[in-house]
Parts: C-alpha cells; structure tokens; sequence
C-alpha cells in the first residue's frame, strides 16, 4: 500500500542509485549518525592506510629499480639501526593512538541505546525474520517476497535481472518512523542469524536465548534494504530486510490500518467453529505456499532431496496424531511451526497436503483439534 | 657461520631409501616426510582450489544456475577446511620437516618415528572429512568456524567432521612437538638461539601456538559432540548452556591458528630477500622479537572474529585496542624487509618474485585488517566479502605465495636440478595477475553490502562477481603451470650447484644437490 508520494520518492530517490549501484565502491554513508560515523572512521584509516602504503611502495619499488644487481649496484653492509627501528615501532604505534580517539567515540555513541522512542523485538528464524513493537502491539513475520522466490530456484528459467529488487524484497517490510529513537532487540529462534541494513550503520547476530541491543534515528524517510549477514543453513542467502521509514504520522496511520487489517480478519476467522474441507484446502494452499514451498516445493515434490517428498509420502498420510505433533513441533531438518502458524493455519496446511500433490485422504483437520495439542 | 663438516658424511652412504612403498609408509627419514608432506599439500591445495571453482562458478552471475545452496555452502566449508587443515599448514610443516635439520646441522628430527606417525595421520583425517562429500545429506555446511547451534544440524557427516579435526589436531600437535625438541636439543655446536635462521624462530613460535591453541579447538568440538550425542547442554540456550561461548572457544584457538599459517611465512621470505639482496637481514633480533610479540596478541585478540555477537563496551574497547596493535610489530617486519633490500644488489628469480609480492600484497591484506579491528566499522564489514577478500590477501597472497617462493627456492636443494626459470617467471606473473582480478574486487562488494556465504545475490553485484570469477578461474588454472614446473624438476634439469643461489646463506648450502638421504651423521662446527 504505497501511496503515491512514495512511490515518487522511491523513483526520484533510488533510480540513479540503482543504476549506479552496479559499480558501487565504497561504503553508504548511509541515514543515521552511526552509519554516518562509520563512514568517516572507515575514510579517516582508508586515507592512512593509502598514505602509508604509497610511501612505503615507493621506497620498495624505488629500491627494486636502483639498487639491483644489473645496473651494477654493489650490496652495502649494513643490517641494523637502533634509531630508525625505534622511529618505524613509535611513529606507527601514535598513528593508531589518534584513529583509536575518534573509534572509541563512536562506539560508545552507538552502544547507548538509552532513552529509545519505542523498541522492536527481531526474532530470527530459518529463514524469515519476526518483527514485534513492544509499544504499538503490532507483529508479524517478514520473508522473501514471492517473485524473487520464484526466481532463485535452481533451474527456474527466470532472469533475476527481470525480478525488481531481486533478493532484496520481502512481503512483510518492517515500517518505522523517521526522527524517532528507535531500538532493536535482536534474538533467534533456532540458529544464529544477523540482522544488517547498511544504511543503519550496523550488524547485530540475533542469537538464540540471548537478547542483543542495538538502535538508529533514521533521518530521511525512504526504503532502506538488507540481508541476513551471519551464516544460517541451507537458506541464508534467502532471507532479506526491508525497513521502510516513513514520517510519524505515516507511520501511526500504517499501525492504525495493520489494526484494523487484523481485526477484520479475526472476525472471518473463528478457531472454535467447524471448518468445511474445501474452505481448509484453499486457506492451507495460501500456508503452504508461504511456509512450506521453500524446502517441499511447490508440487510437494521437495527441493532437491533437502526435505522429504510430500506425495504419497508415509508420513503426511500417517496417524493424524503424528502428523499434528511434528508439523508443531519438529524434528531433525523439519522446523517447528507451533510457534509460528495459528491453529487456523495448522488445520488448513495439514488438510491441504493430505489432500493434493496427488494425495487423497479424503479427510480433515479442524483448528479445535490442533489447540488440544498445544 | 662455517662449514667445517659439511661434507664429512657425504661418503657415509651405508644404507639408503628402502625400495617400493614400504620406504613411504615406514620411513622415518625427515626428508622422506618432508617430501611427502608437501605432495599431501600440493594435492589437497587442487582439490580445495576444485571446491573454490564450484564456488566462483555458482556466483558468475545471479540466480542459480549449477548447484543447490545447501551444497554451495557444502563447498565453502569444506574449501576452508581443506585448504587450512590439508594445504596451508601440511606445506608449512612439512617444509619445517625438510627444512629445519638441515638448517641447525641436525642428522634428522628429534623424534624420527612420531614424525612417521603425524604425517599418517592427515592422509586419514581427509579421508574421513572428504568421504563426507558422498554421504546422505552432503558434506558439513555450517561453515568451517563449526558455530552451534548451526554445526549441531549437521546430518551423518558430523562425526566424521568432529574426529577428522581431532585427527589433523592430534597430527599437527605432534609436529609441533617434534619441531620443538628438534630445534631445542639438536642444533649444531656453536648455533646459539641468536644465531639460528629465521625460518626456525618463527617454527619454535609457531609450534608453541600449535601446542596451546590446538587442544582448545579439540576441547570445543569434542563439546559439540556431546551436545549432539550425549545430551549434554554446553551450547543450547534452551538447556542452560550459551551459544556465544562456543564462538568466544573457538576463536581462542582461532586466532593464533591464523598466525601459525603466517609466522612460518615471515621466516620464508626473511630467508628469501636477504638471498636475493646479497645483503643481510636488517634488524634480525627486532625480527625475532616481532614475531615473538605477534605471538603474544595473537592470544588476546580473539574476540575481534566476533564483535557483533553482542559484547559489552568495555570487552569491544578493549578487543579493538589489542587487535591494532598488532599493526605495530607487523610493521617493522614490513619496514626491515625493505630496509634489506635497500642498497643491496637484487635479482629477480622466481623465489624472489614471490617473495616481493608477498610483501606488497601481504601488506594490503594488513591494511584491510587494520580496518577490520576498527570496531565501528567493523559493525559494517563483518560477515562481508570485504572480510573475504582480507583473508585471501593474507592467506593466498601471503600464505600460499610464501610456501610457493620456498618451493621455487629449495627445489634445486632438495632434487638437484634447476627449475624452468621460464616457466616459473611465468607462473608467478600470471598468479599475481589473476589472484588480484580474484580478490581485489571483493573490497567493492563487501563494501557495497554483499554478505559471504551466499549462493546467489542482488543483481548489483553482478558486474564485480564476473570479473571475480574470471579471476578465480584464470587463478586457478595458472596453477596447472605450478605443477609443471615441480614435476619437470623431479624429472630432471640443469645440476644444481651446492649454494645454488650466489646469495645464499646457512648450513642447508653447504650440502650438496640434492640433499644426501642422511645428512649431518657428524655435526658441523658454527662458528
């Protein structure tokens, strides 16, 4: 739901980056004071480190052209100097006190994450990011979004260059307000993972059972995109982050709507009531396609033996009970999605792959039966 | 230093190699060791490059075209794991094998029979990691740092990673060993410590960072063993155990373990540019010190492998300070290299080539690393291919490029024939080219924000993965000339002279070319 201001600045913003990013070379300067500090810390010992290694090339390669052996040069003798190795131990140990000055400033500057105008809690997980405001009551699961999806499977055919912001979209963008002091708790559900936008200026792993702190004041409202940055399993690579800064008002009105988004659908969705076959088919093919096709492919077929094919498979068309309990709670390579899916969604995933793929069981799952596994 | 001795024992053939296969599997001669340490090196550096042009080849351009992810990250795993473990510290070691007798005037290694035995062990241990290729669910893929709970999801393969690290741990610790009671006990009369080769003082402090660091990787993954098998709890949030003490273990063995594939390095090529310069080491006991001090940080530095875990700020000041201090004493080994060849009267064989783009290219991936321990920024290269083109500076540039100036310098030593000087200059130009079309690139992309460890990425990326990509194949396949050049010189040459180089200097050139099968029965007298 963009309006059309935004979109404009997403044009007017980001078409000549996009086609300049192509050959990008340096680090973004990126829209908060942290990301801004790192660039000039990463330009400050760029420039010493330039400085250094020209002058001392040029005594080496000034060396390596005069004093060899085919323009006559004669060996000298000499092999040490207590004053000059004292100077080259001195010099470089002062250059490191002056960058470490303006390094300890900025880390203690981004390490106070006092005073934050509201928090997010980030949970990681193989391979989505869950995203909660602690103040504002609204959460939700972020992934890959579905085109680029389509188009990363080994062998699809398809041209990344034809799938906008490949890699780089998600369906569910985490939306925060500019101006505001915002803070991230970053944790997983199962592996480590790292949560990493440059134009924030920083990284943090999120990491299971540990609560880590970290925070930007975005300036400029605009999309601002990221990945995963610590290795987590087969789809790492697949796992990306979209902030979307926008002004406070644009902001509360996108919780307001989020809100009554949410309501409206709990209305139409009563766990308790009983639900017909067809109606579960059509709300698990929707579950399916956004949980499951990442590893069991979108026929059931499963991704290149990552996972167990779903037809005919032994296990989906078992004991109902089994079933149930490893959908919810996992095993081995099968993640557990008790945590993650609605009773609503259990019922409807589970009847939907009983009932396609070529498989014919005939039967279904109601929601009030999953909540008595929970 | 005299050669009094040198060739006392040159008439003392009473018995030579035995015949067949059983001279390789019994042998207890350091040369014989040597050598095929260095073969076990050279082939595991083809099949690790093999692994690195799956890589390069997935990330020519977006989307994915040949391999699932789970195996890409298959590929970078064990590329890492091979590479370290089966070609980097093999060559070091078994260069130290050939190398360090010879250098001291001892007739052997201190402990002739261990030696057989730790070399046994490694043909072993890559067979166990590699058999993991065929197995079902593929080779580990949780990278070669083994995180948990990420390693902990490892399918059949991970006994076999855990025992195959026990065994090169078990190999590498008893070469360390062995190293250090040789030097210690057996160094020629008249050869105090001041006096020895660099190439040894920088073995003595590397086998002292073997001895204590490699027990803390075995002690960390014998804990991941229990955590998978035995219900133990040592790295499960969800068992009271803490996942960051893995990482915090790990890289307490980490971090020395990338100095002891570089200090043996530093001893090369201070061998190698005073040869070349015809002029001595400048600042010898400065050099000693500086690695000696290197060392040292290496223990206390770890923690900057991980600075986004979360630490508290005084933990991330002070990981930050000692990690930029190590630009100091890597400095002044920089600056006395340059200093030797200041006013000397250099050439330029292959040994030397190699040597020179050591320094440059070595320095580079010290600059990079500077950078790296600036923990502000760190937050935004970490986990990027700007990390990744840091260590291939390092540990292709330096590593590997010293191990390949220290064939290109002995092999006339240790076969008696001259190498195809042709061939060889070749080989280095076409290396040095290709390996910076390889690396050099990845700066831009960690940079511009690509992480490592991905099979597929944003379409941004893809004009400097491709040029990447040509550089890693044109890379690899200059290798092939790398091996043509060894097996040429097996095969026969121009006679080696006994001091080979005109500017060579130490107890190895006072023995003829090649090496007799035992050299130095009776010790030679330095003076």
């Amino acid at each position: 739901m963009k309006s059309i201001l935004h979109r404009l600045l997403l044009i007017v913003g980001f078409m000549p980056t996009a086609a300049l990013a192509d050959w990008q070379l340096n680090l973004t300067r990126g829209v908060t004071s942290i990301s801004r500090n790192a660039y000039d810390l990463h330009m400050l010992v760029l420039w010493v480190c330039t400085i250094i290694g020209v002058v001392v090339f040029s005594v080496m390669f000034w060396s390596i052209f005069h004093h060899r052996k085919s323009r006559g040069a004669q060996a000298a003798h000499f092999h040490e100097s207590t004053t000059v190795e004292v100077i080259w131990t001195l010099v470089p140990f002062l250059i490191l006190v002056g960058l470490a000055v303006p390094a300890t400033r900025a880390l203690i500057h981004i390490e106070d994450a006092a005073d934050a105008d509201m928090s997010i809690l980030i949970t990681g997980y193989q391979w989505k990011w869950h995203y909660k405001y602690l103040e504002d009551d609204v959460e939700f699961f972020s992934k890959l979004d579905q085109d680029s999806n389509r188009a990363r499977m080994l062998g699809s055919g398809e041209d990344p260059a034809s799938v906008e912001n490949y890699l780089l979209e998600v369906d569910n963008p985490v939306v925060i307000p500019v101006g505001k002091k915002v803070r991230f708790l970053t944790t997983a559900n199962d592996v480590i993972h790292a949560w990493w936008v440059p134009a924030l200026g920083f990284k943090r792993d999120a990491i299971p059972g540990f609560v880590n702190e970290s925070w930007a004041l975005v300036e400029e409202p605009g999309i601002y995109r990221g990945q995963c940055a610590e290795l987590c399993g087969r789809d790492h690579g697949f796992m990306p982050i979209v902030v979307d800064a926008r002004p406070p008002e644009a902001y509360a009105a996108w919780v307001a709507e989020f809100k009554a988004k949410r309501a409206a659908a709990a209305l139409k969705q009563d766990p308790k009531r009983a639900w017909a076959r067809e109606e579960l088919v059509t709300h698990g093919a929707e579950v399916y396609a956004a949980r499951c096709s990442d590893c069991h492919a979108a026929d059931g077929s499963a991704v290149n033996g990552s996972a167990p094919s779903l037809a005919g498979g032994e296990v989906v068309l078992g004991a109902m009970d089994d079933l149930i309990d490893l959908v919810m709670f996992g095993t081995g390579e099968m993640h557990a999605f008790g945590g993650q899916l609605s009773d609503i969604d259990i019922a409807a995933v589970i009847t939907f792959a009983r009932n396609s793929f070529g498989n014919n069981a005939g039967d279904d799952l109601q929601p009030v039966k999953v909540a008595e596994f929970r | 230093m005299s050669h009094a001795a040198a060739h006392a024992d040159h008439h003392e053939h009473h018995h030579g190699p035995a015949k067949g296969i059983g001279r390789w599997l019994y042998t207890t001669n350091h040369k014989d060791i040597g050598t095929m340490y260095m073969v076990f090196a050279l082939i595991m550096f083809f099949i690790g490059g093999a692994m690195a042009m799956v890589i390069r080849a997935e990330l020519f351009q977006p989307g994915l075209q040949l391999v699932d992810p789970q195996f890409f990250n298959s590929m970078t795993t064990m590329h890492a794991l091979v590479m370290i473990f089966g070609a980097v510290m093999p060559a070091f070691v078994g260069l130290a094998n050939w190398m360090v007798p010879v250098m001291i005037g001892a007739p052997d290694m201190a402990l002739p029979r261990l030696n057989n035995w730790s070399f046994w062990i490694m043909p072993f241990a890559f067979l166990l990691l590699l058999s993991t290729l065929f197995l079902p669910g593929g080779a580990p893929a949780g990278g070669w740092t083994m995180y948990a709970p990420l390693v902990l999801q490892t399918g059949e393969a991970f006994p076999f990673l855990i025992l195959a690290v026990h065994m090169m741990g078990i190999s590498s610790v008893l070469g360390a060993i062995n190293i250090i009671a040789t030097i210690f006990n057996m160094r020629a009369p008249g050869l105090t410590y001041m006096k020895l080769p660099l190439f040894v003082w920088t073995w003595i402090i590397t086998a002292f960072l073997l001895i204590t660091s490699i027990p803390v990787l075995a002690g960390a993954v014998t804990m991941l063993l229990t955590d998978k098998y035995f219900g133990t709890s040592f790295f499960n949030a969800a068992g009271g155990g803490d996942p960051v003490m893995f990482q915090h273990i790990f890289w307490f063995f980490g971090h020395p373990e990338v100095y002891i594939m570089i200090l043996p390095a530093f001893g090369i090529v201070s061998a190698i540019i005073p040869t070349f310069a015809r002029k001595p080491l400048f600042g010898y006991e400065s050099m000693v010190y500086a690695t000696a001090s290197i060392a040292f940080l290496s223990f206390i530095v770890w923690a900057h492998h991980m600075f986004t875990v979360g630490m508290p700020l005084a933990g991330e000041l002070f990981f930050m300070y000692t990690t930029v201090l190590i630009a100091v004493p890597t400095g002044v080994k920089v600056f006395n290299w340059v200093a030797t060849m200041w006013r000397g009267s250099m050439t330029f064989e292959t040994p030397m080539l190699f040597a020179l783009g050591f320094v440059v290219l070595f320095t580079i991936g010290g600059f990079s690393g500077l950078m790296l321990g600036v923990t502000p920024v760190d937050f935004q290269y970490h986990d990027t291919y700007f990390v990744v083109a840091h260590f291939h500076y390092v540990l292709v540039t330096g590593a590997v490029f010293s191990i390949m100036a220290a064939t290109y310098y002995w092999l006339p030593k240790w076969t008696g024939h001259m190498y195809d000087e042709r061939l060889g200059k070749l080989h280095f130009w076409s290396s040095v080219i290709t390996v910076n079309i390889l690396f050099f690139p990845q700066h831009f992309l960690g940079l511009a924000g690509m992480p490592r460890r991905i099979p597929d990425y944003a379409v941004q990326f893809t004009d400097f993965n491709m040029i990447s990509s040509i550089g890693g194949f044109a890379f690899g396949l200059s290798q092939l000339l790398f091996l043509a050049v060894v097996i040429k010189c097996v095969r026969g040459g121009e006679k080696a002279t006994d001091r080979v180089w005109e500017g060579a200097e130490g107890l190895e050139w006072t023995l003829p070319s090649p090496a007799p099968y035992h050299s130095f029965t009776t010790p030679p007298i330095v003076r």
